[in-house]
């Protein structure tokens, strides 16, 4: 996974609550047995409507969205096909847990913002739509026109983006560990 | 200290912790599928990694299968491509897989209680958020993605964050007609979609006492439409009768139910939410929009929209507001997926279908969890039913409860759906689903429009 420090980037707005991963990669791109393909799916349904800002993205690399970003399937299709398609970061006012984990452990990083801080974002941008939108994952906050908005993550989810490695490491370094439960019979 | 079925489960699978990293949790059972599992299985491959342990897996193929006859023959090539990857890759580990020949093949959610994989106390994962269904044993079990099943298969293992104990209380009986996925869903409409982020919901009270294991659950099931890690139930008589003689029961069964009886929520112990809900006052529940909260009893008027959501979600449905569902024309009805496909619940729907016609102009597919399940219900006839009545008696598969097979809702058509996920295009493009139990998707089969099954005479009280 590419390290993830520093990003500067406009923002595409899709001001949706409960986005859910079939609309963010359809099951029909699901018969991958690679990673390929994906950013063809990728909001599939939306993009269908070539007014949609799902069509009109340029450059810029964060989505911003509403509650609960990522809710149903555990599909990690759907960080992988957002990755595809070129953004790396969402804000969003919450995220579904299990879409949480998977963004993290593949450089996507999540960004849940308080409310306030949210609601100032989404007036700079409504004001200023082509508003560029810093957001630091070593300092944990978002900055945009001279304000500054701090945002949580999970320690170890944070120190593996900045390094750019996968957590299967750490594991696989707690073979001992693992080994002695399994002798110890376990949990039963 | 008094603990929670939930924290009793945690702490006897917690291996390591260490200031500052998510603790490490031991799985006993990991569950695989076709989709969700190819890129694991590469990512050991790249690494040089062995499975751990087979014995602790177990595979299936159920999402891209078919549900017309032939087998792997009438799979479609991306389909075909990804079963024949999970072929191989289990006859490279070792691990046993329920292929297209297999007997016991089915629903992942479906066979592993059945062949009584699933045990209380347990942690269960699988690359699929369903996997929560398993909680209805009172074991921990938890959807992952891809990178965390190739963890698993590396190690055994998970980092996890703990999340927090939910209560979800139940008192009094669920009335006559109503059922397990009534209740969650009435759940869901009260809590709402991301209601239960970061906790894992027990179930209590006496109208979950009161439900066979397939109500426990399709109740467990759904789970992750309410937005939680996961949904308990502790074990009591009706799991141990259920599991006892089941081929992976554990052989000192006495010593193990003793075991399991202690996993029971300690009295005093602290749940850091709590909500209760009168399941008397239940009502068929169905689904007008486009997320599972969006809800109501069938003799309910659709709410009027009070957020941008709503609004979307009733354009998208060409739902009217401030009118019930009933009478609204069906056009295709799906009576299956992991929450709805268990023998009790095809004989709910069974009981609607005797005697009775599906109306003029409606598809009604019926596929049943496993082939288990298929046998079960064929000896007792209700294939018969199902086909003298005028629906089709499928294969088991995930089929069209989101339509990766090619069973799938044709575009703008309506279905009534015993599934779990009612999101835009999940049946299909352009496809619109209302969620609803076994009793009302027959229902509204025979009458080719959304009705309620408590009208029908003579209804069996076979309601799971």
């Amino acid at each position: 996974m590419k390290p993830f420090l520093e990003l500067n980037s406009r923002v595409v707005p899709l001001l949706r609550d409960d986005v859910d991963t079939d609309q963010i990669i359809p099951a029909k791109y699901l018969t991958v047995t690679d990673r390929s393909g994906l950013a063809e799916g990728l909001f599939e349904s939306w993009r269908s409507d070539p007014e949609s800002v799902l069509n009109h993205r340029g450059d810029a690399q964060i989505l911003v969205a509403g509650d609960n970003f990522g809710c149903g399937s555990s599909r990690e299709h759907a960080p992988w096909a957002l990755l595809a398609g070129g953004y790396r970061c969402v804000i969003a006012r919450s995220f579904a847990d299990i879409f949480r984990n998977n963004a993290l452990r593949n450089g996507l990083l999540p960004v849940a913002l308080d409310d306030a801080s949210y609601d100032r974002l989404l007036e700079s941008l409504h004001q200023s739509p082509e508003l560029e939108v810093c957001v630091d994952l070593f300092l944990c906050q978002v900055s945009f026109e001279g304000q500054l908005a701090k945002f949580e993550v999970d320690d170890f989810a944070r120190e593996c983006m900045l390094g750019g490695h996968d957590t299967i490491g750490y594991l696989l370094s707690k073979s001992d560990e693992i080994a002695a439960f399994e002798t110890r019979g376990g949990a039963a | 200290m008094a603990k929670t079925l939930f924290e009793k489960v945690w702490d006897a699978h917690v291996v390591h912790e260490q200031a500052g990293r998510p603790s490490i949790l031991y799985i006993d059972l990991h569950l695989v599928h076709e989709v969700t599992s190819p890129q694991a299985f590469g990512g050991l491959e790249e690494r040089g990694l062995p499975v751990r342990r087979p014995d602790l897996t177990l595979a299936t193929m159920d999402h891209s299968t078919p549900t017309r006859p032939g087998g792997l023959a009438v799979v479609g090539d991306a389909g075909r491509k990804q079963l024949e990857v999970l072929a191989r890759r289990c006859a490279e580990h070792g691990i046993e897989l329920y292929d297209l020949d297999s007997p016991y093949n089915g629903i992942v959610h479906v066979v592993a209680p059945e062949q009584g994989r699933t045990h209380p106390g347990m942690t269960v994962v699988c690359g699929d958020s369903h996997t929560s269904t398993h909680g209805a044993f009172g074991a921990l079990a938890f959807g992952i993605g891809t990178s965390e099943v190739e963890m698993v298969l590396a190690t055994q293992c998970l980092l996890q964050r703990r999340p927090e104990p939910f209560e979800v209380r139940f008192k009094g009986r669920l009335a006559e007609g109503v059922s397990a996925k009534d209740m969650v869903l009435a759940l869901i409409a009260e809590i709402g979609v991301a209601g239960g982020t970061g906790h894992v919901l027990e179930y209590r009270g006496e109208a979950v006492r009161a439900l066979s294991m397939a109500g426990r659950m399709t109740l467990c099931n759904m789970s992750i439409e309410a937005g939680a890690r996961a949904g308990m139930v502790a074990p009591d008589d009706t799991t141990f009768e259920y599991l006892a003689g089941r081929p992976g029961a554990p052989s000192d069964y006495d010593g193990a139910v003793k075991r399991w009886r202690s996993l029971a929520t300690d009295d005093g112990a602290v749940f850091s939410r709590s909500v209760t809900l009168d399941a008397s006052a239940i009502a068929p529940r169905i689904s007008w929009g486009t997320t599972p909260a969006m809800n109501v009893a069938i003799d309910e008027s659709v709410p009027e929209p009070d957020s941008d959501s709503a609004r979307r979600a009733l354009e998208y449905m060409q739902v009217d507001p401030g009118r019930p569902l009933l009478g609204k024309a069906v056009d295709v009805v799906f009576i299956g997926s992991c929450t709805n496909s268990r023998l009790d619940d095809l004989r709910a729907a069974a009981s609607v279908l005797d005697g009775r016609r599906v109306a003029d102009g409606v598809q009604v597919l019926v596929v049943p969890g496993s082939r288990a399940v298929k046998r079960a219900a064929e000896a007792e006839g209700l294939h018969e039913v199902f086909q003298k009545a005028g629906a089709q008696w499928r294969e088991p598969g995930c089929s069209m409860c989101l339509a990766m097979n090619g069973d799938r809702v044709p575009p703008g058509k309506l279905a009534v759906s015993t599934s779990n996920r009612n999101f835009e295009g999940r049946q299909g493009p352009g496809a619109r689903t209302l969620l609803a139990s076994p009793l009302t998707a027959a229902a509204s089969a025979v009458n080719g429009f959304v009705s309620d099954a408590r009208s029908f005479e003579n209804l069996k009280k076979r309601a799971s």
